[in-house]
């Protein structure tokens, strides 16, 4: 599924305008630890975390994750939306947590909302 | 193929842009994707690293057509128990780098079980030298 559409189903904030929506999201992966996340996600996920600062950009260019999502209402930086923009990386927000965000991202991807 | 690059400690806005330019590198030199993908966590962890935990520190990658070697030496506190710093969990990282998400004791880790060679030697009180090499095609697989 591409970003734009994902990000129109589970009704996303999006910071980034248009940058990147025809990726295709593959997979997710949720967690706030850099590490965990550079070492164990899948390249093609969606990254779900309350982490906002100009690292989080770096990782998902470095891994090939196409999007992130901030969860809990955290507004990304406009430094952080500058980079995402030129990193090609959707940065996208809601207002819900992890656990909920996740379980809406999981439903959509597997054809169940 | 030799590049340079240095890093400063606390400099967390610039960790990652040598990962960063390597990667570009050998895109542009047609190396697949999964060897890319081990070179890039291996150097981001050692960036951070050195962000995190040391003063200064300077990189040096060597690509040819057999592997891909980098050495990422600083100067800073060292290492005291390279053993103990290699387990999965341990970290002294402060409190105010966990709360950006780091020091979760799994950067070395990472860096083990992506490359080929890992070689660590570290001074304490004076620095610390990893020698990283990543063989060139190679299926590795990263996953446990
Ligand atoms: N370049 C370095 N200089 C001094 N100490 C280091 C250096 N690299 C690692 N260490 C020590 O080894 C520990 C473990 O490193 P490791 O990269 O595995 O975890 P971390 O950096 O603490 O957390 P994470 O990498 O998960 O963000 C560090 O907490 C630190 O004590
Ligand atoms: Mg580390």
């Amino acid at each position: 599924m591409t970003i734009a559409e994902l990000t129109k189903k589970a009704e996303l904030t999006s910071y980034t305008g248009t940058t990147g929506i025809k990726k295709v999201v593959t997979g997710g992966y949720i967690s706030d630890l850099l590490s965990d996340v550079m070492g164990r996600a899948t390249q093609g996920d969606i990254w779900i975390t309350m982490q906002s600062h100009l690292n989080i950009i770096a990782i998902a260019s470095l891994r090939d994750l196409p999007a992130i999502i901030i969860v809990n209402g955290t507004k990304p930086s406009e430094e952080m939306i500058e980079k995402a923009i030129n990193e090609e990386i959707a940065l996208l927000g809601t207002e819900k947590g992890a656990f909920e965000t996740g379980g809406m991202i999981w439903n959509i991807l597997n054809g169940n909302s | 193929m030799t590049l340079n690059y240095s890093i400063s400690g606390g400099d967390f806005a610039s960790a990652g842009n040598a990962s960063s330019a390597v990667k570009s590198i050998l895109k542009q030199l047609n190396i697949d994707n999964g060897t890319i993908k081990r070179v890039v966590i291996s150097l981001y962890e050692a960036e951070v690293n050195v962000a995190a935990h040391a003063d200064n520190g300077t990189i040096t990658v060597d690509i040819d057509n057999v592997s891909v070697k980098m050495v990422i030496c600083d100067s800073g506190p060292g290492i005291p128990d390279i053993e103990l710093a290699m387990k999965e969990g341990f970290s002294t990282a402060s409190a105010e780098v966990r709360e950006m998400g780091f020091g979760a004791g799994m950067g070395l880790p990472n860096i083990k079980r992506n490359c080929d060679l890992l070689n660590i030697k570290s001074i304490p009180g004076e620095g610390t030298e990893l020698n990283i090499e990543i063989l060139l095609n190679q299926a590795k697989p990263t996953e446990r």
